[in-house]
């Protein structure tokens, strides 16, 4: 005997739906979204007037630089040089913006309070964001690789997936890769994620949530740069942020994946953790 | 809140702690992650004095280092441990250290002809360097430390690299007291290391190695920088105690000094070299060779190939000594080789250390391992490889083998005058760029090639050995130097020689005429090499190599390669990679997660239901119902210090009190967003706490509206209540719409609202579903008059049929006229508490504008009131105890005082003056 009011169900407030049609309204889910259809279609453009890569004095790129060789010979190739080019910042952006903004957002319009007071039990507040916000970049991710896939293949054709790495990939197998690697992705993601949304239950300015999970992160791929910090960088969380061109070998070396994920999981379980930890705790005071 | 106290409550003591928690944590880790430990071994240099040479007799100072393991017992087996070509002590230091801190006394020493040693470069001869070793044997016999087999003989094993490893196996081969030998990438026999010959049968020599050759040469020559052996000489050559070198020869012992000379300028070896090479080759002495062997050779060696093992495995095994062989992707051209591949070479010998010298351990099995190059690793670009194993060691002909067929007509080749152009194939003492030979830095020169390819082979073929075809040539001076290579060939037409290395041919006797030329079979170096299905295989018969030296005289051969080429497969079991452990954690990771969340979740969910049950039965029935509630933060500031009133069902409740008073704090209470520290707020006797499920039946604003800027008015009062999750029937949409009273605006987006319409709008929210109890704080902030009066009918008409309302505002006309109740509170208590009608009621106090005061109070203490107090220089304040005030006023006048102005007091304004009167600052943001 709760003594609620009729119809009310704690398990049935605030349902993802809901969720979804609240974030789904906004301007910058749409845009992000849209950027994520627009991308590959920039690239390929800029592929057809950019003519055949003059870039060739540059040799230092390693196994990214023919990546870039590569993605005018198939889709799975084209889709693979988008994933590469938006994994180091833009796909954190976006990450970022869904997990970041939705519980500092609301606290900054003032309709957190109403939400809490309807009442939405806190932790079900907190778990349909965090869970909406995860299906949104994991969209955004999607979005990207299908439409880079899909362009690239009615421009470029269905060729295998090659790479100076090891042999090329024939398209079957190619396209389980490239899905390892969006898998591998989102994953690694999860980091960020995890950030943003702790960062968001602790201010009300979704802004300071969203550039600070990204600063964090940029912070943490500089650290990862200087070679002297030695074992301390293994512990970083962009350390295995490239540990995905390993499924491009044959076989597949899922080594530096599994500890790429491990450390992953590792940081969001111990980010939400304390995003909860604190949400329940604290004081609303927006 | 101003600056210096959100600073303040920035720096609470809680925060300052947790923040050096923190920062020592990540102070500790990162000083015992740079914390220089202490080494498990010490070190002594010694120069020791040995008399070798083929009487004994020639005295050489060797430059020694010797390493104890820090904790020991009683007396340790020994190690000694050789370095490669052009090194010295130092370049062996790190192994030599890992070695002792397992338990081994290890003696590193330069060997003479090499940086402070003195002597000459013997090339491993018997009677020079070996016996070197030999006398250095006899010293360690002597040490107390190092464990004895027998008086003069200590339990010791040697290890080495190429010219160290030469040494190993030449040591075991001339002195019975060496227990067990570990030789990597070295070699058996000289003259077929720098005269190779791949054909057979051919009575011919083979072609002079002229680039490792001249590496090693101008390496010893010059001792400095050494590509060799992967150290650098240290003060390399100051140390030679030799006196005045030639210029020709360096610290080249005159007979090897010579030999090179010969073999490099002509070609061909005469008989004096040829000695001199077999003598220091391991060759001679296999068959001597009791000391366990475990042989370690690389894939990407174009100096000492896997067949200089093979063969050394052959002749050892062949007197019963245990051998056992591994290959790893590495070698003279590749360098260390991968982690995996340095790992698992480290391990083997250990292993067969530990249990051929230390006596610990079972007996390594038998098995041969070898690795495969997968791939490049994504995060250090160097080279990825799997590792495997097989029962037995397959030697060069692997365990099974596989025909590809060839096509290609006999084709004319030209020989370049002097090699120029040549082919490049390998880049000697380019060392460890093992991702470059591997890719194949091939270049075959138009004109001096001829190819032989087969068709795309269907299934992939797992080559592990040397692979083997028929060719025949043709010459017009009856001589050819071919270089026969294996390519893998991928379906882009992108070509492969793998690890580089070539097939060196010299044949003789040749006819002029292709059609009369003999077949030859020509025995490829052995690779490790995987060909994927739909790859091509061809076999290219080249004139020219750049680190071979090929006849002057421009001509042209005629070549035919027969029908097939026969390649050895190998089919390994891959050898568990100890990062697959990694995959084990992750699962187990994932499953302490859930089973973690799934913990949680049901202690939440049993604690929920236990505090969300219990009901006060008394108030039951009542509405709210606030008791002692007090609110401290954690900066020190109380809020609301004890608050306690009562909200009965048709009542409309005013919680009066300036900014500051503690009101917003008290609402957000009941709201359960903020925890209070104090007391406790029930509403239907049920206890209020976040989330509790009865502030499902209270309707709420709360410090203004709150609506999602980008929707519409009605768009966020239905986002709203979809997120109640109740029926949408249960809203009464057209009911709130009405009291919004915002017309067709309802349709437009909220950002563009004024502050009035978000405030109307917000009401209406907090009246979605008829709560039983509304909550407004200052419902008529922003609204104009017109509103507010209808605002005011609305909530005492809501306020019917058992519901009830809790109005907060700062102005007494706005309670009176809208509360039937009425709870004055300021700092955080409550001054004055009961029905509006009662508190605004008539006082028995009255203001008095008297004359003369001091009469004035005379004559009103003698009519019995109950006070008088002065207010301002003509003003008394009356309580009048029941005396009328017609009473008084006549009173007064009859005592010739004057009254200018009578005003009867109201409870609620006493109430309220009295604390505005010495609070008008206010007391902060509460």
């Amino acid at each position: 005997m709760s003594g609620s009011a009729l119809g009310y169900r704690a398990s049935a407030t605030l349902p993802v739906w809901a969720e979804v049609r609240r974030q789904a309204t906004r301007r910058r889910t749409q845009m992000a979204l849209g950027f994520m259809v627009l991308l590959p279609i920039i690239i390929l453009i800029a592929f057809e007037f950019g003519g055949g890569g003059g870039d060739s004095g540059d040799q230092n790129g390693g196994a990214f630089g023919s990546l870039v060789d590569l993605a005018t010979s198939g889709g799975l190739n084209f889709a693979l040089f988008c994933l590469a080019v938006s994994a180091g910042f833009l796909l954190v952006v976006v990450v970022a913006l869904f997990c970041g903004d939705p519980v500092a957002s609301e606290a900054s319009w003032g309709s957190l309070r109403y939400l809490l007071a309807i009442p939405v039990p806190r932790v079900r507040l907190l778990a349909v964001k965090l869970a909406v916000a995860l299906a949104y970049s994991l969209l955004a991710l999607l979005i990207l690789t299908a439409t880079a896939l899909l362009v690239g293949t009615l421009r470029y054709g269905w060729h295998p997936l090659g790479s100076t790495v090891a042999a090329a990939i024939p398209p079957g197998p190619g396209l389980l890769r490239l899905l390892g690697i969006v898998a591998y992705l989102a994953i690694i993601m999860l980091v960020v994620a995890g950030l943003a949304f702790l960062l968001s239950v602790s201010t009300d300015a979704a802004l300071g949530a969203v550039g600070g999970a990204v600063l964090l992160w940029i912070l943490s791929s500089i650290l990862d740069q200087i070679t002297a910090l030695g074992s301390i960088r293994l512990g970083l969380p962009t350390h295995y942020s490239d540990a995905w061109l390993g499924l491009l070998s044959t076989p597949p070396q899922v080594d530096d994946l599994v500890k790429g994920a491990i450390a992953a999981i590792c940081y969001a379980t111990l980010f939400w953790s304390l995003a909860f930890w604190r949400f329940t705790r604290k004081d609303i005071t927006s | 809140m101003s600056l210096s106290s959100r600073l303040r409550k920035g720096i609470t003591r809680r925060r300052v702690i947790a923040g050096s928690v923190v920062l020592v944590l990540v102070a500790g880790l990162v000083g015992w992650a740079v914390w220089p430990s202490t080494p498990g071994w010490t070190a002594t240099d010694q120069r020791i004095t040995v008399r070798s040479g083929p009487g004994g007799d020639q005295p050489v100072e060797l430059d020694t280092r010797f390493y104890l393991p820090r904790d020991r017992s009683g007396r340790v087996p020994a190690v000694l441990l050789a370095h490669g070509f052009g090194g010295t002590k130092d370049s062996v230091s790190d192994d030599a250290q890992s070695l002792a801190e397992r338990g081994y006394a290890v003696l590193t020493w330069t060997a003479q002809g090499f940086g402070r040693s003195t002597g000459q470069i013997h090339l491993d001869s018997p009677d020079y360097e070996v016996k070197d070793a030999q006398r250095l044997l006899d010293w360690l016999a002597a040490r107390p430390e190092v464990r004895l087999d027998a008086a003069g003989d200590p339990r010791v094993g040697v290890v080495g690299g190429s010219y160290g490893g030469g040494l190993a196996l030449l040591l075991a081969g001339q002195d019975p007291r060496v227990d067990a030998i570990v030789p990597s990438i070295t070699w058996n026999d000289l003259t077929k290391v720098f005269l190779p010959q791949s054909a057979d049968p051919t009575t011919a020599t083979g072609v002079f190695k002229k680039g490792w050759a001249g590496l090693y040469f101008g390496n010893g020559a010059a001792v400095g920088q050494s590509a060799l052996g992967g150290g650098t000489g240290e003060d390399a050559g100051a140390g030679g105690g030799a006196g005045a070198t030639d210029p020709a020869c360096g610290r080249f012992a005159a007979d090897v000094c010579q030999a090179y000379l010969q073999l490099a300028t002509t070609g061909k070896p005469d008989a004096a070299t040829l000695a001199l090479l077999r003598r220091s080759s391991p060759a001679t002495v296999l068959d001597k060779i009791k000391a366990p062997t475990l042989l370690i050779q690389g894939e990407v060696d174009t100096l000492f190939p896997l067949s200089e093992a093979d063969a050394n495995a052959k002749g050892i095994a062949a007197t019963g000594t245990p051998v056992r062989v591994a290959w790893f992707t590495g070698g003279h051209d590749g360098g260390a080789g991968p982690q995996t591949d340095q790992d698992r070479v480290k391990f083997l010998t250990v292993q067969w250390l530990d249990h051929y010298v230390k006596g610990e351990g079972d007996a390594p099995k038998n098995s041969f391992t070898y690795s495969r190059v997968a791939g490049f690793s994504a995060l250090d670009r160097g080279l990825v490889t799997n590792g495997y194993s097989t029962d037995t060691y397959p030697g060069m002909t692997g365990t099974g083998s596989t025909q590809v067929s060839l096509a290609g007509s006999a084709q004319p080749i030209a020989n370049p005058p002097n090699g120029n152009p040549g082919a490049l194939s390998s880049l000697p003492g380019a060392g460890g760029r093992l991702s470059e030979l591997l890719g194949g830095i091939a270049g075959d020169i138009p004109g001096q090639f001829a190819t032989f390819e087969s068709t795309p082979v269907t299934s992939a073929i797992e080559v592990a050995g040397a692979p083997t075809v028929r060719l025949r040539a043709a010459s017009p001076t009856g001589e050819a130097t071919v270089f026969v290579k294996l390519y893998d060939v991928d379906e882009s037409g992108a070509e492969t020689l793998s690890a580089g290395l070539v097939a060196p041919v010299r044949l003789t006797g040749l006819p002029a005429s292709i059609d009369q030329a003999h077949e030859v079979t020509v025995t490829l170096p052995a690779i490790v090499r995987r060909i994927d299905s739909g790859h091509t295989v061809r076999v290219v018969v080249a004139t020219s190599d750049q680190a071979f030296l090929t006849p002057a005289q421009p001509t042209v051969y005629t070549v035919q390669v027969g029908g097939a080429i026969t390649l050895p497969t190998v089919v390994g079991t891959p050898i568990a990679n100890p990062q697959t452990i990694w995959r084990y954690v992750l699962a187990g990771l994932l499953v302490a997660i859930v089973l973690g969340l799934a913990v949680v979740l049901l202690v939440r969910r049993r604690l929920r239901r236990r505090r969300h049950d219990e009901v006060v039965a008394e108030f039951a029935e009542t509405p709210l119902v606030v008791r002692d509630l007090r609110k401290a933060y954690s900066d020190g500031f109380v809020a609301v210090e004890e608050i306690s009133f009562t909200v009965e069902r048709g009542q409309v409740v005013g919680l009066l009190g300036p900014n500051g008073a503690g009101k917003t704090t008290t609402l957000r209470v009941l709201m359960g967003l903020t925890m209070p520290t104090g007391g406790d707020a029930l509403v239907f006797g049920h206890r209020l706490s976040p989330g509790a499920p009865i502030l499902s039946r209270v309707g709420a604003l709360v410090e203004g509206p709150g609506f999602l800027p980008h929707l519409s008015g009605l768009d966020n009062l239905k986002a709203y209540w979809r997120a109640t999750g109740r029926p949408e029937s249960d809203a009464h949409f057209e009911e709130a719409l009405e009291i919004a009273g915002l017309g067709d605006s309802v349709h437009r987006k909220t950002r563009k609202y004024s502050h009035g319409m978000r405030q109307r709008l917000a009401i209406a929210q907090a009246m979605l579903g008829l709560p039983e109890l509304l909550v407004l704080d200052e419902p008529t902030d922003g609204l104009d008059p017109p509103q507010i009066a209808e605002m005011r009918r609305v909530l005492r008409r809501y306020a019917t049929d058992g519901r009830a309302v809790l109005v907060s505002s700062h102005l007494l006309a706005e309670v009176e006229q809208t509360c039937t109740h009425a709870v004055v509170v300021n700092k955080g208590r409550i001054v004055a508490s009961g029905p509006v009608d009662e508190i605004v009621g008539e006082s028995p106090s009255v203001l008095l504008d008297v004359s003369d005061v001091p009469a004035a109070s005379r004559v009103l203490q003698g009519l019995g009131v109950r006070s008088v107090t002065p207010d301002g220089p003509s003003g008394l304040i009356v309580d009048v105890n029941g005396t009328a005030r017609a009473e008084v006023v006549a009173s007064l006048v009859r005592a010739g005082v004057d009254v200018d102005r009578v005003v009867p007091r109201r409870r609620l304004e006493d109430a309220f003056l009295a604390l505005v009167g010495d609070n008008s600052r206010g007391s902060g943001d509460r």
